[in-house]
């Protein structure tokens, strides 16, 4: 803003109170959107309105603060509330945006459009009067390409990303990998060697969520594993889903093995089927095709809700042997009791790297145990700092 | 008694439900296939409605914001599993959902499940509860590597580790059978209430 339009709009800011008692004595105002009336001993106004942008957000929020009036908690304490008003000129007309209660000093415009510059009205109000108007300077919101307080995150992604890069670099040029053995994991096999004695079926419930949930994309590559080795031993396989994608995804992911295995004829796409997208109607329908299908081995892999319990406690039932694997805290309790092995939390996404052995794999696994040693060694740094009164730390780690 | 036929139907089908506990019969096969199929047609409707409807139809064709060609080309190339020649093409869309879900989650699950757990393990307040947390956070840490072979120190941390874990499973597991359990109460009090009329 030049120098002309600073004298400009300091002449408004000192002049509309004026303008507008006499507007509202005169009778003018009749048509506004506030009370208006002014009585003889009004409460004193706040002072110090100032509008910005706010920060760190997607644009078309515009933060108002002011300091409170001298009757706020002191002087004849008789406000009540604070009426926030916005126009797009000093000289147009203010229309009430909100109000904050006595005591609070600011309020945030969430209306506003990027670009466009607001000027903010506050006056005070005692439930019948108003005080005189204080009038901020322009201000007007935009986006935030990067948000500040969430720094944190970046480094954290990016020394993750650094260290899952350089182990897939080292398990691509043959470098050995340990991983430790996984007792549900060594278990898969075993369980489809059982259906296949027994003439039975398996069955995998890959959970109730969609593909864009990471244990969901876990669980597909377990089901790749286990479609090999149904195709390669002969055994039927039934995969129930509650979301379309994911029968797709599921019907893609075994003909793939069943192509591995060399078995392509094999593959029947009408056993990996869609139920329903109800969590209770899923389960419900899952149960009666344990009941009448009669699986040998039953796998629980994905994100599970309610009806986990319902699930295995029919599976178990039924005699066939169960493998689940969830990082539902809430749901591992139910697995762990009703079945005969089960993949807690991390577990799950270790097992597509036990079981495929990929190079891509291993060094994510690799990469992410580097990931949680580092952040034993800030916690363990950290809780020592922060007993001593250095917080700075905890700081550093609220996002904002 | 209740009179009321929209009570009845609720109460035949709460027994369908529960005549599965004593075991598979032509009841609970009707109840079943009942609530898959209504369920199956509610949610065709309500993603038509609340998705097909406000998310694509009337961006493109009432604003026209043309963007929305874009994910309405995806969707459609979903539909090209019904033609085994082109059915290669439905791979597009599940790979962009695929990829945006896991672009998405992966910054939402660092600043939820670990920066945010680590500044709350963070405390000044130095009690007995306190240093048994931090034990079992850094112990129960100790139990998900899989690169090391569990022996010496990470064999003892791993194993306490194991065993925070398993006591968290109980405490869960006890609260969450008292919340079915009031469930089941619920469904009781609706036959010998609204439909028996034996209790107030």
């Amino acid at each position: 803003m030049d120098g002309v339009g600073r004298s400009l709009v300091r002449y408004w800011r000192s002049a509309l109170p004026l303008v507008i008692v006499l507007w509202s004595v005169s009778g003018a105002a009749s048509g506004a959107t506030t009370p208006d009336t002014v009585t003889p001993e009004p409460p004193s106004p706040p002072s110090n309105v100032a509008a910005e942008d706010r920060s760190n957000d997607a644009g078309g929020s515009v933060v108002i603060s002011w300091t409170k009036s001298a009757d706020d908690g002191g002087g004849k304490e008789s406000v009540v509330e604070y009426l926030v008003l916005r126009s797009t000129s000093l000289a147009g007309e203010f229309q009430q945006i909100g109000s904050v209660r006595s005591g609070v000093a600011q309020f945030v415009d969430q209306n506003s459009i990027d670009g466009t510059p607001y000027f903010y009205m506050v006056r005070a109000s005692d439930g019948v009067s108003l005080s005189l108007p204080e009038v901020s300077e322009a201000a007007s919101s935009s986006a935030q390409w990067f948000h500040t307080g969430r720094t944190n995150i970046l480094v954290a992604g990016a020394l993750l990303s650094f260290l899952v890069l350089l182990f897939i670099r080292k398990a691509k040029r043959g470098e050995e990998l340990y991983i430790r053995p996984i007792a549900g994991l060594e278990a898969v096999d075993e369980a489809v060697g059982r259906a296949t004695e027994m003439g039975k079926p398996i069955m995998y419930v890959p959970g109730i969520m969609d593909m864009d949930d990471i244990q969901t994309i876990a669980s597909m590559i377990i089901l790749g594993r286990v479609a090999r080795k149904a195709a390669e031993y002969e055994t039927a396989l039934l995969v129930p889903t509650s979301r379309s994608l994911v029968m797709s995804a599921a019907q893609e992911t075994v003909k793939e093995a069943y192509l591995d295995a060399g078995r392509p004829d094999a593959f029947d796409a009408d056993r990996i089927r869609y139920l329903t997208d109800d969590q209770f109607g899923y389960a419900a329908g899952v149960d009666g095709l344990m009941l009448r299908e009669v699986p040998g081995a039953i796998f629980y892999m994905g994100a599970f809700y309610a009806e986990s319990l319902i699930l295995a406690e029919t599976g178990h039932s039924t005699g066939a042997i169960q493998i689940a694997g969830t990082a539902m805290p809430s749901q591992l309790p139910f697995f762990v009791t009703a079945c005969d092995y089960t993949l807690i939390g991390e577990e799950l996404f270790a097992a597509s790297a036990y079981l495929s052995k990929e190079p891509l794999l291993l060094g994510s696994l690799k990469g992410q145990d580097w990931g949680k040693a580092i952040s034993i060694a800030i916690l363990v740094g950290g809780v020592i700092l922060v007993s001593f009164g250095m917080s700075k730390i905890v700081e550093w780690l609220t996002t904002r | 008694m209740s009179t009321n036929p929209g009570v009845w139907v609720a109460v035949i089908m709460t027994i369908g439900i529960f005549s599965f506990l004593y075991k598979d019969n032509p009841l609970y096969k009707f109840c079943e296939h009942l609530f898959v199929g209504i369920s199956l047609g509610y949610y065709v409707a309500l993603y038509w409605n609340n998705g097909v409807i406000p998310k694509l139809y009337i961006p493109l064709f009432r604003q026209h914001n043309y963007f929305y060609l874009i994910p309405g080309f995806l969707g459609i190339l979903y539909f090209s599993r019904f033609v085994r020649k082109y059915a290669y093409l439905s791979r597009w869309p599940m790979a962009f959902v695929l990829g945006a879900g896991s672009g998405l989650s992966i910054p939402a699950i660092l600043q939820a499940r670990i920066i945010a757990q680590m500044r709350g393990t963070m405390s000044d307040t130095f009690t007995v509860s306190y240093v048994v947390m931090v034990i079992g956070v850094l112990a129960t840490l100790s139990y998900f590597f899989f690169s090391r072979e569990h022996k010496g120190f990470l064999k003892i941390a791993s194993g306490i580790g194991i065993v925070y874990i398993m006591v968290g499973f109980g405490a869960t597991f006890g609260y969450t059978v008292m919340a079915r359990v009031s469930l089941l109460i619920g469904r009781a009090q609706f036959l010998l209430r609204d439909w028996l009329g034996i209790i107030d």
